[in-house]
């Protein structure tokens, strides 16, 4: 589809302020995303992390710099991409088949392709069993399954999720944590993820960027080379734990800067 | 289900009650019957009566019906303009709060001068009593959807059209079916609100507030109780089929809705 070389997301120069006499939220944000990476931004509260995801998306406009989505600008990038919010943002008015089923909906795809697509979603997200059931009915695990399967039901080659997981116990959050690379390994799409748990960052990424506040900048950057594919045992290896510490080290030392 | 039976003994029970502290108290200080009838006499008026009452039932009924329908027409697309624009939100909204301040009561002469007697003064009555709410609750419904929802919608090109017909209008429904339950009750009220200052243009064809006038004047008590009685089966009678309308609606996803599921 597209030439090789191309970026799935490049941004250059990125800086953002809300208002004209505000101070920057985002300053100076270069960083390339190859397409097949899974690059994780882990940083402390406020410092813009789900700012950096809204522009990459188009949904709010960059003061300064560039930003290209697979060549394209955010905006018109929009139909390769997807994007999973912290909370699952389901319509509660919905079931959970028509919840997966509303952005192919929206793009106004054929009926039977799209009833053909949801099916087979919820029987990757083993949802099957509750497709007729309102989100009110679900667990928060659950919920988040439906979310994900909505975001992928347009087939998008690039996937921007906003601390997807955070409302979830850890065990909960661990079994989806495994879920999601597995979802992965079948559809292969870019991923751009946000979170604040560095041990969650670790398992999934295949890079980790650290960002430093006030204002939001990039302060390190971690390539995580734990073998593929990341099962339960990965966490259980040393060399994952050195990965954590390193990795929370860094945080420390960029909250502090 | 014998939970229910118990319930529905007791409640007999109070009601038979408060009829017999009625009665007492007749017997006991002696009340006319002009200043207070018997249970019995209220029965016999209500026989007596019963045609000239079911026609000014049927008056009533279709003032405050056209009234809160014309309220939740008018009031969803005022609801909409104000959704769209916070500019005329924030010019005009605060006349609706106003609105429910003021005593409507209070206007009501006026509208009848400027409207003249008869049923559509009092429609008119009914809808203003019941429109304020369905503005205010509409508008709330409409302009709180989850910003996040609205991104989603963007993100898969949905037109403003798309955003209004399946996230913005859905998730006001709750919001405008409390107007809605307000409006039950403000729409009988207002009808009857209405029928005292107008009534009808002519005799014996008014709802029940030109007939309660109208059993004032003669004194007819009696009468003037059954009338009362007929007010209050009225009003009852719309705000169940306003919650029962809410229910059909809504129980399937909705909280609020659900809970009654919940506690019974
Ligand atoms: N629409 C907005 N208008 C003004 N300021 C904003 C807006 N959105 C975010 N901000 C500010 O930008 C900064 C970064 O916010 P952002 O939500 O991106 O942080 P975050 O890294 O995602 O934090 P968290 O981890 O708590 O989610 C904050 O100081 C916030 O107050
Ligand atoms: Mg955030």
């Amino acid at each position: 589809m597209s030439a090789p070389g191309i970026p799935e997301v490049l941004l250059t120069n990125v800086t953002k302020r809300f208002g004209p006499s505000a101070a920057p939220v985002l300053d100076a944000i270069s960083l390339t995303v190859e397409r097949g990476e899974f690059v994780t931004l882990l940083g402390p509260s406020g410092c813009g992390k789900s700012t950096l995801l809204k522009l990459v998306a188009g949904l709010s406009p960059i003061t300064s710099g560039e930003i290209t989505v697979n060549g394209m600008t955010p905006v018109n990038a929009r139909p390769i991409v997807s994007f999973v919010f912290q909370d699952a943002t389901l319509l509660p008015w919905r079931t959970v088949e028509k919840n997966v089923a509303l952005a192919l909906e929206l793009e106004g795809r054929p009926r039977d392709e799209t009833a053909q697509t949801t099916q087979s979603l919820l029987q990757l997200v083993d949802l099957s069993h509750v497709a007729q059931h309102y989100p009110r009915q679900l667990s928060g695990g659950m919920k988040m399954r439906v979310s994900i399967a909505r975001a992928l039901a347009t087939r998008p080659r690039v996937l921007l999720m906003d601390e997807p997981f955070a409302a979830l116990d850890e065990i909960t959050r661990d079994r989806m944590n495994e879920e999601l690379l597995r979802l992965r390994a079948e559809q292969d799409w870019t991923v751009l993820f946000v979170t604040h748990s560095v041990a969650e960052a670790i398992f999934l990424s295949s890079r980790v960027i650290i960002l430093a506040p006030h204002p939001g900048r990039i302060a390190h950057e971690l390539t995580i080379d734990l073998p593929w594919p990341r099962t339960a045992e990965t966490r259980e290896s040393e060399a994952f734990d050195a990965l954590v510490n390193r990795a929370s080290r860094l945080l420390r030392e960029a909250h502090r800067a | 289900m014998k939970k229910r039976l118990v319930f529905v003994l007791n409640s007999l029970g109070v009601f038979l009650a408060m009829l017999l502290v009625w009665r007492g108290i007749i017997a006991a200080f002696n009340v006319p019957a002009y200043m207070l009838p018997t249970p019995w006499m209220v029965t016999v008026a209500f026989g007596e009566h019963l045609n000239g009452i079911l026609s000014a039932l049927l008056i009533t009924t279709e003032e405050a019906v056209l009234g809160i329908v014309s309220a939740v027409i008018l009031g969803v697309l005022i609801a909409l303009i104000f959704a769209r624009s916070e500019w005329i939100r924030r010019l005009l909204f605060p006349y609706t709060v106003l609105l429910q301040t003021v005593p409507i009561m209070a206007v009501t002469p006026l509208i009848i001068m400027w409207v003249g007697p008869g049923q559509a003064a009092v429609t008119l009555v009914a809808f203003i009593f019941c429109v304020s709410s369905i503005i205010a609750n509409t508008t709330q419904g409409l302009i709180s959807v989850n910003d996040d929802l609205v991104a989603l919608f963007l993100m898969h090109n949905a037109s403003p059209a798309q955003v209004l017909a399946k996230l913005r209008l859905p998730h006001s429904l709750p919001y405008l079916f409390v107007g809605i339950r307000i409006s039950s009750g403000l729409a009988v009220i207002g009808a009857i609100t209405g029928e005292l200052f107008a009534g009808s243009s002519r005799v014996g064809q008014g709802g029940l507030g030109y007939s309660i006038l109208y059993a004032m004047a003669q004194m007819q008590t009696d009468l003037l109780f059954a009338l009362v009685i007929a007010s209050t089966i009225l009003g009852f009678a719309f705000f169940f089929t306003a919650t029962f309308l809410e229910w059909l609606m809504l129980h399937k996803w909705h909280e609020s809705a659900a809970v009654s599921r919940l506690e019974s």
